[in-house]
């Protein structure tokens, strides 16, 4: 495995000019300034109940994520980029989804394999045909980036179906500017708190034509037991929306309504954080106490704006991510900014003789797998691990990809034994309305907090950083 | 607003207040067992202290004697119990946490701050020392809760809400303790001076924290009557039945006029009012002290289930 790319030494060790101002900083503080920052953070983290539920995990309900307090930066040329490159992703998707439930076009052109589609378990037979409001099916993407040299960005998911990590972008950010106002005044960062407002305009202009002027929002959570409860609540309250769950929803007529203490009172769009399986036990799963009975017939009657839409999943599972240039060139006619990381697709003979074959060298993943688990990362796993998932792939192929051991750029982080450099991503958040794209400036940066680890999500032990991208 | 946050709002300050009135009884019975006989009485402090926390059946269940360290475990920290003074802390952080857009934030920090601190009692209480020191920091807590919500929180339906649902818990809680003190109140007990009925008058006094109230307002040494008005008919007093029902009827009244409708609960609640501002507290001693009080409760408990279909499903 290559060195890693380190986003503020480089590989040569000289300080790249976006961390000058921040390497001379951290080279003036006392030492144990970042460790009394550190312990304020999470003090305040704490107080303020920014948590997280691990599933299976009884006696630690609730958790904090890790927060590392050394910011990671992005100049501006870098974001730019970055930006364009997720806006053309975002339009692509939602051409592909649209074109997934209608005419089909990419399917005939034998660009993407019809198998693909129908076979997988998130196509979603109801949307067939199902006209949705100004024809966009992805409202919030969380697409996730990865870096490995001072020019590449790789898209590593396109998670277009319900993305989470939102607010911890946007209480980084908060926690930041209390813990170190003198270093933002050395920097000019772009803020990102106008995020909620941009959320807010992108849903009401999705609202359905039967919708008034003023549109009712709602965001819809499985409740307090969800492991992004916090966050759900969190962007309620910034969005001024009401957080319902299912049970505070009914439908009538085909209209959809809350319960309120003045009585029903209709909603326009559902900016739902609820999973498809679960949103309407008439229409999918029957054993689902968190949806609401009857929603899908008011959304095929076209009254209700659902973000994002039902269906999407067949955008983000590992295998199509794999056509994603494809379908970028298929739809906008335009060469794709971002690029996807190589992906051997295991279904395909060829691909799995190679995969096979260089086990000990690749990450393998399960195809609908997320959050870390099930895959396999070839380079320090032992043979007994490496001939487990051989075994696998032979029994299932179809349900696997592999990718190359990428040596993600790594960032300054404070550790035990001082600052040292540690694996991080990016998943900026993009949204999509009637209007345009909109990206606020930068994402939630995750960090592989155990040294040389490349696992950054938060149920595995990854941290979180605040991530700013300078204005010039 | 939802009917579910206003169902939760309404019940966290239920729970608020009932952890609040649940030590200062806890309070007032260990200070009069600690007394000697001769002045305390015969009666079983523990037993009546259950009975004014209105969980008798509930306690016979787990143990079988009333005494002051079962009493306290099961009313300060048991989890079995479902409104001991812990479990009360427990389902307001739960219920805040499920309407936490509707609390400002100052209210949240009082209540997580509240549930993170009461970790501290894991073990219980090992010591006199330490039952006293749960039970100062349960009132503290609560007076900072409800402090910071009666600061911050918009005046708007969500705040009033939060105001029923404290305003029904004290009524009820008040009514329990003249409930199962009647006996002591009644003017055939007089025995004015006796040192015997006074300090079950002063622990009265304290579990409603009126003790030094009841001096400035009749200015005059402890008389069963007079604590009997003090608690029902006296509208300074803010743990009186006559001021929760005051408060009461502010609060339905503001909430329909936001809502531009009137409903069973504003009138139900104003009936009861005009009662109490109606009544005088010979004619009540007349009818019947224990009378009252078990119509009262039945009525305030009426209300409750009135406001719950009017505004919280």
């Amino acid at each position: 495995m290559a060195v890693a790319f380190d986003e503020m030494s480089g590989l040569d060790g000289a300080v790249r000019p976006a961390y000058a101002e921040l390497k001379r900083w951290l080279d003036e503080i006392p030492p144990d300034l970042l460790i009394r920052r550190h312990k304020e953070a999470e003090f305040i983290f704490r107080r303020i109940g920014i948590t997280f539920a691990v599933y299976g995990e009884a006696e630690a309900t609730e958790r904090l994520i890790p927060f590392d307090i050394i910011p990671r930066i992005l100049a501006a040329a870098e974001w730019k980029l970055l930006a364009r490159g997720l806006e053309q992703r975002m339009r692509a998707l939602n051409l592909y989804i649209r074109d997934i439930y209608h005419r089909r076009e990419i399917l005939r052109a034998g660009i993407v394999p019809e198998e693909l589609v129908f076979q997988n378990p998130v196509f979603r037979p109801e949307m067939n045909g199902q006209k949705v409001p100004h024809d966009i099916y992805v409202h919030i993407a969380g697409i996730d980036i990865v870096r490995v040299d001072a020019d590449t960005f790789y898209v590593l998911e396109d998670n277009s179906r319900t993305p989470s990590g939102v607010s911890y972008m946007l209480e980084n950010r908060e926690i930041m500017l209390r813990l170190f106002p003198e270093l933002f005044s050395r920097h000019r960062v772009a803020p990102v708190e106008n995020y909620p407002d941009e959320l807010l305009a992108s849903l009401k202009s999705v609202a359905p034509a039967s919708a008034t002027s003023d549109p009712a929002v709602v965001l819809l959570t499985p409740g307090m037991y969800n492991s992004a409860y916090y966050e759900h609540s969190f962007l309620a309250d910034k969005l001024g929306v009401e957080l319902v769950e299912g049970r505070d929803l009914f439908v009538r007529d085909a209209v959809v309504y809350m319960r309120t203490t003045q009585g029903p009172k209709r909603v326009d769009v559902i900016y739902r954080r609820i999973d498809d399986d679960f949103l309407d036990p008439l229409a999918f799963r029957p054993d689902s106490a968190l949806g609401v009975p009857g929603l899908m017939s008011v959304y095929q009657a076209g009254n209700v704006t659902l973000a994002n839409a039902v269906g999407t999943g067949v955008a983000d599972d590992k295998a199509v991510y794999s056509y994603m240039p494809d379908i970028v060139k298929f739809y906008l006619g335009e060469e794709p900014i971002l690029r996807n990381v190589p992906t051997w697709r295991c279904r395909e003979a060829d691909h799995r003789a190679y995969v096979l074959e260089h086990l000990g060298e690749l990450v393998v993943k399960e195809v609908h797998g997320s959050g870390g688990y099930g895959m396999l990362i070839g380079p320090g796993s032992t043979k007994a691990v490496i001939e487990a998932f051989r075994a696998k792939i032979i029994a299932d192929p179809n349900n696997f990809i592999a990718q190359p051991t990428l040596a993600l750029s790594t960032c300054p982080t404070c550790v035990a034994q001082g600052i040292a450099p540690r694996h991080v991503d990016l998943r900026p958040f993009v949204l999509a309305g009637r209007d345009r794209v909109r990206i606020v400036p930068g994402g939630l940066t995750r960090v592989a907090l155990a040294q040389g680890s490349l696992v950054v999500n938060s149920s595995q032990g990854g941290g979180t950083k605040d991530t700013w991208v300078l204005d010039r | 607003m939802l009917a579910r946050t206003a169902d939760n709002l309404y019940w966290l300050a239920r729970y608020i207040e009932r952890a609040d009135y649940l030590a200062r009884v806890l309070e007032a019975a260990l200070r009069l067992s600690a007394m000697p006989r001769t002045y305390a009485g015969p009666t079983n402090e523990w037993d009546s202290a259950l009975a004014t926390a209105g969980c008798v059946d509930e306690f016979s269940a787990h143990y079988d004697v009333a005494n002051e360290a079962t009493v306290t475990e099961f009313l300060a920290f048991s989890s079995d119990n479902p409104s001991s003074i812990r479990n009360c802390f427990e389902a307001a952080r739960s219920n805040a946490r499920t309407v936490r857009t509707a609390l400002t934030s100052a209210t949240w920090n009082a209540i997580n701050g509240s549930w993170l601190d009461l970790h501290r009692y894991d073990a219980g209480a090992a010591s006199r020392e330490d039952i006293a020191g749960f039970l100062r920091w349960a009132q503290e807590t609560s007076t900072l809760i409800d402090g910071s919500a009666y600061r911050t929180m918009l005046r708007k339906d969500a705040f009033w809400f939060t105001r029923l649902g404290l305003n029904i818990e004290r009524a009820d809680n008040t009514a329990r303790i003249l409930d199962v003190k009647y006996h002591v109140l009644l003017p055939k007990h007089e025995h004015v001076g006796g040192p015997l009925d006074y300090f079950q008058w002063a622990a009265i006094l304290r579990s409603v924290n009126a003790l030094t109230a009841y001096h400035w307002v009749y200015r005059e040494s402890v008389k069963p009557w007079l604590i009997a008005d003090l608690l029902i008919l006296n509208d300074q007093m803010p743990r009186s039945l006559a001021a929760c029902y005051g408060n009461l009827v502010q609060n339905l009244d503001l909430i329909a006029q936001s809502y531009g409708r009137q409903g069973a609960a504003q009138r139900q609640t104003r009936a009861v009012r005009t009662r109490l501002q109606n009544s005088r507290m010979e004619e009540i001693f007349q009818g019947g002290l224990h009378e009252f009080i078990t119509a009262f409760l039945a009525d305030n408990s009426r209300l409750g289930d009135t406001i719950n279909s009017q505004y919280l499903i």
